[in-house]
């Protein structure tokens, strides 16, 4: 379920300078107040663990509640260092777990 | 001054009309510039703030004023820098005042940004005001409010 994701980071950024990130991953979010078709509640699952690190530095995090739309999607802003990988990893309610990873080249 | 005489570069009447046109034209754009509006009266909203009293105007949400579907507004954080040493942004909460989860997000900053700006995607129960707070590391609040109208609401009760 947690599975699918894109990410979207510029391929060449300079350093020092911050750089935009984009991501969304496919999870339904549910709120817990929806029932299925047989009118039992649906459990509330929601990412309530997303962190973004560079080169394993954690640089951003969030807190997706169910206030957060379906299939979230993030952009945020990290600043360029050196080149290597940032890595996306998080966690939702039902212990479910996903990850995405985007490269990054740091010129100047 | 007779109806027809014409209004001359140097009449002072033209001079007289711009001045009150000036002063209107400032009179209609003060609303615009009017005091933030209060902070939505959520229970944990003050809980998160414990009695401490955030600055406006310096933290930017922006959500549109009329949002068709609440099961996706799009929400923009903005924060303009620089940030002194020591007082970067460390969080921004995002709160609620319909939702039945007042709390609807929590980002977090554990390095200090060189741009303070996240956009994201909300789920809003109803037409309302959403607030969102900034801390910066020297602990203090930055607060930005919201007024969204919302034609279809999120399905969040279950219907």
């Amino acid at each position: 379920m947690a599975a699918g994701s894109r990410v979207q980071v510029p391929t060449e950024v300079r350093r020092g300078e911050p750089f935009e990130v984009k991501i969304s991953v496919r999870h339904p979010m549910e709120t817990g107040f929806r029932v299925d078709d047989m009118g039992k509640p649906i459990a509330r699952n929601t990412i309530h663990e997303f962190i973004c690190r560079y080169n394993g530095t954690p640089v951003f995090a969030a807190n997706l509640g169910s206030g957060i739309a379906a299939n979230p999607y993030l952009r945020f802003f990290v600043t360029a260092l050196d080149s290597g990988e940032l890595k996306f990893e998080w966690v939702d309610d039902a212990g479910e777990r996903g990850d995405a990873a985007a490269t990054l080249r740091v010129t100047g | 001054m007779k109806r027809d005489e014409p209004l001359t570069v140097a009449s002072p009447l033209r001079r007289q009309i711009i001045v009150a046109g000036a002063a209107l034209a400032a009179t209609r754009a003060l609303p615009l510039r009017a005091e933030p509006p209060a902070l939505p009266s959520i229970p944990e909203l003050d809980a998160y703030l414990a009695g401490r009293k955030p600055e406006f105007g310096r933290l930017l949400l922006d959500l549109p004023r009329l949002a068709d579907d609440g099961n996706a507004v799009t929400m923009r954080l903005f924060m303009p820098g620089p940030f002194a040493p020591g007082m970067q942004v460390t969080s921004i909460a995002l709160f609620s005042e319909k939702n039945p989860v007042p709390k609807m997000a929590q980002f977090d900053f554990p390095v200090a940004p060189a741009k303070v700006e996240i956009e994201s995607r909300v789920r809003l129960a109803g037409s309302q005001r959403v607030a969102a707070i900034a801390t910066l590391a020297d602990g203090a609040l930055h607060a930005a409010t919201a007024d969204v109208s919302v034609t279809i609401a999120a399905c969040l009760d279950g219907s």
